[in-house]
């Protein structure tokens, strides 16, 4: 079975939708609570390289995409995660599973308000520290 | 003993010339924790990109690293043209050819201009002129092909702006030529220095399965036996037709590291002196109007690793989210496995040794405050490097200078 | 203007400070140093520790976390003290001049004494810039 299978397979019951645009770029969703679950599989297991997180607000909530690099084929595997409480966002850390995520993480909490739970340094990357709590750069609605 | 010192390294040292923090925490001679602190070159360039059209974007995005200044507008017009179907499918052939000519020149650059440095943090302040000195004609061949040393505004989506001439042809074949003659010289001065060896071998070690926990990209991994190259893996512009090799070392230190940057040089020579004989006649842009609704992600292999911009776009002329992922964004955290548990005098190296290009990145170094403190500067660390290096050479008993 | 600003245009000691650049204009400046340009011949030297400097360099866009770092060096900097700003970002921010993060251009925040355009300038144009500084210094009255 090749890596693709082998996700489709495994993460069945995690899978809310597939979406393959491009040769080399595969999307697919799922629910913010299984993002845990999934990134364990895709790097652990299968071995994928995590290449980076970007988080965009948008109307329907906070859209992140968890891009994992599969180098023996050169496919990108996105994975998207839609959270939809604006007004208290959060989702599970990844950190715990492998150090690299670790400042993403920091990153879009500090420039889109997200909370990372689990994340044993969530603290300011980059914003200095007379930046004004709440404010929240790469939200539209500030 | 449990005497903390803290050992600030910046934010401003004459020879990072970016400011970043570096705060190590150190008992006795040995690094026990590292903070990084980094914020002072953010200037928000994602949520600029939002306001600008997908030309103007190029020229924002140029200006995120003054070293790897091809490689981010490379990542952004590849994300674009994922969108378009890709880069194979969009962009004429001439082009394709020149866009490589420019990336390999650029990684050429790059490593001569960290050679520079590493020399300098570790007392070879010749290696530092004369590795600079021959990065002179490197820009001049920039110069001669883009206008400019630094700052190409060489790429759109849908192709570049500049043609390479015909009679420019042979000067830069001539100018590589005179460059193989500096680059041996590089090899045989660091590679089979015995004082070079034992200063940097063993030193500064990031294990395999630390750079796969990390994410490191770029010689940072490949010295680490990480066999991930993008222009292998997912391969851009003509990277996939031309003979070349990617290099792997073994054992993880910095020694490591500058034998793969030093190798890639030559690898980079041999692609560029390809490209120029092969490259075809035809137009250099495929001259886009419109992109359409969409997300793209764009990757190529920078200097320092995987250079990786995401688009989203609604149709409209400005892309709707643009994220920038530089490498040293991975390799610098890397610096909290590196660097501890190493030796003060080896600091500055250690850290060096990822080449941080922090204005890609942010590198933010924290310090912590500790009891007893007797704060040494910047400036004394590279004394305590470069001093290390002169002890070793006494026992060394090698009678050459520097 | 200062008798001992006009005695060290003779050998001019550089302090390189960088408020959130893009390290071009850096490189560019630590380019005169190498053996093409060779700056040190006009006996400008780049220095390690702000309290000799003649001469504070500045480049960067002017980000609001280098920004307290940067005054604090100037304060540093024993009087007098003349500012150079380098590249297009130094001048006026650039083309971050609406981010969220740069608030102020260089001129409203440091007497700037020599502005030297460019993205990044040419090692030419930097050492035509000092040299401009220097006649300015020197013909003072």
């Amino acid at each position: 079975m090749d890596t693709k299978e082998r996700i489709k397979e495994r993460l069945k019951a995690n899978i809310i939708s597939w979406d393959e645009p491009f040769p080399r770029r595969i999307y697919f969703s799922v629910q913010p609570k299984d993002i845990f679950d999934t990134a364990r599989f895709l790097f652990k297991e299968l071995g994928l390289r995590f290449a980076i997180a970007s988080g965009m607000e948008t109307p329907q909530g906070f859209e992140i995409l968890y891009h994992f690099s599969d180098d023996k084929t050169g496919i990108m595997y996105s994975v998207r995660v839609l959270i939809e409480d604006k007004q208290s966002p959060q989702i599970d850390a990844i950190t715990p599973l492998f150090p690299g995520a670790e400042w993403i993480e920091r990153e879009m909490w500090e420039m889109l308000g997200i909370n990372f739970v689990g994340h044993p340094n969530l603290k300011r990357l980059l914003l200095s520290e007379d930046w004004p709590e709440g404010n929240y750069p790469l939200r539209h609605t500030t | 003993m449990s005497h903390k010192v803290i050992v600030p390294i910046g934010p401003y040292h004459p020879l990072q010339e970016e400011p970043e923090f570096f705060r190590l925490y150190v008992e006795g001679e040995k690094v026990v924790d590292i903070d990084i602190i980094i914020g002072y070159n953010h200037r928000g360039i994602e949520k600029l990109s939002e306001s600008k059209h997908f030309d103007q974007v190029a020229f924002l995005v140029e200006r995120i690293c003054g070293i790897c200044s091809s490689s981010h507008p490379y990542a952004y017009v590849l994300a674009v043209e994922d969108i378009l179907g890709g880069e194979a499918k969009v962009v004429p052939e001439r082009a394709l050819y020149i866009r490589t000519v420019v990336d390999e020149l650029q990684r050429i650059h790059s490593h001569l201009l960290w050679l520079g440095l590493a020399g300098h943090f570790i007392g070879y302040n010749t290696v530092w002129m004369w590795a600079w000195k021959y990065r002179e004609p490197v820009l001049d061949m920039f110069e001669m092909i883009t206008g400019n040393r630094n700052n190409y505004a060489m790429f759109k989506v849908g192709g570049v702006r500049r043609d390479i001439k015909d009679e420019d042809i042979p000067v830069l074949h001539k100018t590589l030529d005179e460059l193989v003659p500096a680059l041996n010289m590089f090899k045989g001065a660091v590679m089979d220095d015995p004082v070079i060896r034992a200063r940097l071998k063993r030193v500064g070690v990031l294990t395999k399965e630390q750079a796969i926990e990390w994410c490191v990209l770029g010689p940072t991994a490949r010295a680490s036996g990480v066999d991930i190259d993008i222009r292998r893996d997912e391969p851009y512009g003509v990277c996939d037709r031309l003979d070349w090799k990617v290099i792997i070392e073994k054992d993880g230190d910095i020694f490591a590291k500058t034998v793969v940057r030093i190798l890639e040089m030559y690898e980079s020579l041999r692609m560029i002196r390809q490209c120029l004989d092969a490259m075809p006649r035809g137009p250099i842009d495929a001259d886009i109007k419109d992109v359409p609704a969409g997300e793209g992600i764009g990757r190529v292999e920078a200097p320092r690793g995987e250079c990786l911009h995401y688009i989203k776009t609604d149709g409209t002329n400005r892309p709707i989210r643009h994220k920038i992922r530089a490498p040293s964004f991975m390799n610098v955290a890397s610096d909290k496995v590196a660097a501890v548990g190493g030796t003060i005098s080896d600091a500055t190296i250690t850290l060096a040794a990822v080449d941080p290009c922090y204005c890609c990145t942010e590198r933010v170094v924290v310090l912590k405050k500790a009891d007893n403190q007797k704060v040494m500067n910047g400036w004394d660390l590279i004394k305590l490097s470069q001093e290390k290096t002169e002890q070793l050479r006494k026992a060394l008993g090698d009678a050459r200078g520097k | 203007m200062d008798i001992r600003l006009k005695a060290l245009t003779r050998s001019i000691w550089a302090f390189h400070v960088s408020a959130g650049s893009c390290n071009n204009c850096d490189i560019e400046i630590l380019d005169c140093f190498t053996p093409r340009f060779d700056v040190e011949r006009f006996g400008i030297q780049l220095i390690g520790s702000v309290r000799h400097a003649d001469a504070l360099v500045i480049t960067g866009a002017m980000n609001r976390k280098s920004v307290p770092r940067m005054k604090k060096i100037y304060e540093q900097a024993p009087k007098p003290c003349v500012v150079v700003a380098v590249g297009q970002c130094a001048l006026s921010r650039h083309m971050f001049r609406y981010s969220y993060n740069c608030d102020e251009p260089l001129d409203k925040i440091l007497p700037v004494d020599v502005y030297i355009p460019g993205c990044p300038p040419k090692p030419e144009a930097m050492i035509a810039g000092i040299m401009k500084l220097v006649d300015k210094v020197r013909s003072h009255k």
